[in-house]
């Protein structure tokens, strides 16, 4: 049996996922709507989710919705933003008890859904356009969730160093989109869009839970009535290119810690061979706290808390993260880049590597333990258009060289030294 | 060993004790991947104050020392832990609360490799004069991280204006200034003092075999040679029932201010039952109050002086408690004012039987869900057990709860001198 129980198919104008497991005393419903990130669409897309879940024409306002919600054993209902390379995700997320863990059995599964289906199919409306005390209200809230990305200084640094990496490109946008272009949004040309999303996007729905004996594809497809798409979507991201120069930006503000955040490219992104190499070289140089950079800048110099890499899946990037004293700026750096060179010059040894291997391979098997997390797994196949099993994945990993580790390595290049520090006294 | 079926929830719980008075728990999980171990001393960043094992005098230890000593316990002489694990192909990690330390491992394979390695790193202490000093640097920019984060600067904040003498208003990383005093010699004091079996808990949750792992641990800790102890002496100040300090605001690096209120529970010392009651009625009337379906949190968004990031919750342990609620905001001062003219007004009225019975509902689907999670289950269990009360009580309790014993618990928590806010402003 595969380790993910994962059963494709299409329903009219979505894809339906169905994942089939008896592990959860929950079902975990994801539904993820994907659309090219760009500059004239990004604030609205940033708004729309807050809006559905703000009223429907059944539950009109979020009090009565959460009010549904509650009666169904406290059904959870969650939307999001995320940037996966070139594409702006909207995801809308439920999860609802499996009725065979309560003292009431009645099924709870088509009532949640068709209450999921309300938010996403079937808005409040006025004269045909959005509520617009409702759009008025996430207007401003989404003018606060902007501002406040300031206020957490990781993330603040992380979005500043991507507008410094892509500041032509619409990668270097936010996903919660341009505060400016916020007071241009109305009832009437936001509903405009979200019929627009309804239309077009690449829809995909994934029900993870107990589900035997349901007939979730008939329900799915009248539930959720989209158009067929005209054709398959074969859009794709496009890899961040290696021509770069090193730069290097300083910022200050009145703040304890200095937050560096390095960008690198490696132009390897998830459909490519070489990607399994990629993972166990980001794991070798920072994804671990037996990777070069927690033993260097933690545990040998006292640096640092953390220091840790992360790599971007679809546009191919390498992030490292670290908090560090202001004065520690050059002697951080200066060590992570040698840490990088280390790594290309294959001064590692077949005991980090094997360690790596098996650390991947857990997280791997961790993530799908999580209805959420193997939803995120699977979702990286859609946008890359590269459906991977786990069992390949965990192969791939397994069969990585040091000379593939090398290779990659050779290519990962600097691109941005971002560097947030207090001010001046 | 003892099997404790929960047929309504399809779980099963092992539990054996140790001779030595170690409480050892196992639930398994079919199906899961993942193997999830938590080893956790009931000893917290509160514990400062103290007769250590064979003393005669109580002695007051650094503040900060508990979670330096959680830092500490992964070096060894030779060698560092989170090595061994991860060659084993586990993560591992540690954290202080305000009454525990708990170390842990995760791992999808060699589970009873990597229990022996948690079982006995955490049983055999290394402290060095040279390593002391090396993990001041690395604790001081923890320290500073959290000195730049405006979340947790404004939630200790009212925790501190909370408290009058009891030390949960100390943080638990200590100062700069605080860890610096700390010593080989006062880690040992306190690793002596709490880390006897007889003051922890060990719980496994995952695909795993409960018979194995209670054999393993039996014979390994009958290899080792602990002498039984007496119950640990801990001291703490009277703590006044009203609030130290009503209000403080901290200017920071933000552009969108925060304001957070709190209550502090006037009269603590609830253990078991009593305490899950308490502490359930308390969340259940919190839910009431502020919930997303709740009037007072329709008015507070539509007039734009909550967003998304309001939320609220209530803790209790023995010697201290406290609710705690607020949201990022425009006006930080007139959503103090009426957040507590909302608990005002509501602590005065009967509470509805019909939405009482609907976040009866809501609460026993969240622990349903929480139970998705072996993190949830080690450390929430384990901080029942550290308080005599039972997890898997959660939903009996629920069940009986009745509209009295919530207006009860309401009177009794919310009062006049128990309110105190911290805001934290643009700069």
């Amino acid at each position: 049996m595969a380790i993910i129980p994962h059963e494709k198919s299409s329903c009219g104008g979505l894809t339906l996922h169905k994942i089939q497991t008896e592990k959860y005393k929950t079902t975990t419903v994801v539904m993820q709507f994907k659309s090219r990130l760009t500059e004239d669409t990004v604030t609205k897309r940033a708004l729309l989710p807050y809006v559905l879940q703000s009223g429907t024409e059944n539950y009109p306002s979020s009090k009565a919705l959460r009010t549904e919600l509650e009666k169904l054993y406290g059904a959870t209902l969650g939307v999001d933003l995320a940037k996966k390379g070139d594409f702006h995700i909207m995801t809308f997320r439920m999860d609802f008890a499996n009725e065979k863990f309560l003292s009431e059995d009645k099924p709870l599964l088509e009532k949640a859904l068709g209450l999921f289906a309300e938010v996403v199919m079937n808005p409040k409306k006025v004269d045909g356009a959005f509520d617009s005390s409702i759009v008025d209200k996430e207007k401003r809230t989404l003018k606060q969730r902007i501002q406040s990305i300031y206020d957490d200084k990781m993330r603040y640094s992380n979005m500043r160093l991507t507008e410094e990496m892509f500041p032509n490109e619409a990668f270097g946008l936010h996903v919660y989109g341009v505060k400016d272009q916020i007071d241009g949004i109305d009832a009437n040309n936001l509903f405009e869009y979200y019929e627009k999303v309804c239309n077009e996007d690449e829809v995909d729905l994934y029900i993870v839970g107990d589900l035997d004996e349901i007939s979730i594809k008939d329900l799915v497809t009248d539930l959720f009535p989209f158009k067929e798409r005209t054709q398959a979507s074969t859009d794709i991201t496009e890899k961040a290119s290696l021509e770069v120069e090193e730069k290097e930006v300083k910022e200050e503000q009145e703040i304890k810690q200095g937050k560096l955040h390095m960008g690198f490219r490696s132009g390897i992104s998830y459909a490519d061979d070489a990607y399994y190499a990629l993972q166990v070289f980001n794991g070798m140089f920072g994804g671990f706290s037996h990777s070069k950079l927690f033993r260097n800048v933690r545990e040998k110099e006292s640096l640092a808390y953390y220091a840790a890499s992360r790599y971007e899946s679809h546009k191919g990037l390498i992030i490292v993260m670290s908090g560090i004293e202001f004065k520690n700026y050059n002697k951080t750096v200066d060590i992570i880049k040698e840490q990088l060179t280390a790594m290309q010059n294959g001064d590692f040894n077949d005991g980090e590597m094997k360690q790596t291997k098996t650390m991947i391979r857990n997280q791997l098997l961790e993530t799908v333990d999580d209805a959420k997390g193997m939803v995120e797994l699977l979702y990286h196949g859609v946008v890359s258009q590269k459906l991977r099993s786990l069992e390949d994945w965990l192969d791939g990993i397994d069969a990585v060289t040091e000379e593939d580790i090398k290779k990659v390595a050779a290519q990962v290049k600097l691109d941005t030294v971002y560097f947030l520090k207090g001010e001046e006294a | 060993m003892r099997t404790i079926p929960f047929n309504q929830l399809q779980e099963t719980l092992y539990h054996q004790t140790m001779d030595n008075g170690l409480d050892v728990y196992v639930l398994p999980k079919k199906g899961f991947n993942k193997t999830y171990a938590t080893f956790t001393t009931k000893y917290g960043s509160v514990d400062n104050h103290f007769v250590p094992l064979n003393g005669s005098e109580d002695v007051k230890v650094p503040d900060g020392i508990a979670h330096f000593l959680e830092h500490k316990l992964f070096e060894k002489e030779d060698r560092d832990v989170f090595q061994d694990f991860s060659k084993q192909g586990a993560s591992s990690n540690a954290f202080t609360s305000f009454t525990r330390t708990a170390y842990l491992f995760s791992t999808t394979q060699n589970v009873m490799q990597n229990l022996e390695t948690l079982v006995d790193f955490v049983q055999a202490p290394y402290f060095s004069d040279k390593s002391v000093e090396k993990e001041k640097g690395i604790i001081g920019q923890e320290i500073e991280m959290y000195n730049d984060n405006s979340d947790w600067r404004a939630y200790f904040g009212v925790i501190e204006n909370m408290f009058h003498k009891h030390p949960v208003k100390i943080d638990i990383a200590g100062t700069i200034d605080s860890i610096a005093k700390i010593t080989k010699e006062s880690l040992y004091t306190c690793y002596e003092t709490f880390y006897h079996p007889s003051n922890m808990l060990l719980f496994v949750v995952g695909n795993v075999d409960p018979e194995e792992i209670m054999t393993f641990v039996e014979s390994n800790q009958a290899s080792k040679s602990y002498k039984d102890q007496p119950p640990i002496e801990r001291f703490f100040d009277n703590e006044p029932e009203s609030v130290a300090e009503k209000k403080k605001v901290l200017p920071m690096s933000v552009q969108v201010a925060k304001c957070l209120v709190g209550f502090k529970e006037p009269n603590p010392g609830r253990q078991g039952r009593e305490l899950l009651k308490h502490e359930l009625s308390i969340n259940l009337a919190l839910d009431l109050m502020f919930g997303q379906s709740s009037e007072n949190y329709e008015a507070l968004y539509n007039e734009g002086l909550i967003d998304q990031s309001f939320s609220y919750d209530f803790t209790e342990e023995e010697k201290f408690g406290f609710s705690v609620m607020g949201s990022n905001t425009s006006s930080p001062d007139e959503l103090a004012d009426r957040l507590y003219k909302m608990v005002q007004d509501f602590s005065k009225n009967p509470i509805d039987e019909s939405q009482l019975e609907r976040i009866r509902k809501k609460k026993i689907g969240s622990f349903l869900r929480a139970l998705n999670s072996p993190e949830f289950i080690a450390n929430q269990f384990t901080r029942y057990r550290f308080n005599d009360m039972d997890l898997f009580e959660v939903v009996p309790v629920l069940e009986e709860l009745t509209a009295k014993d919530v207006e009860a618990a309401v009177k009794n928590h919310f009062r006049e001198d128990s309110f105190t806010v911290c805001q934290v402003v643009p700069k």
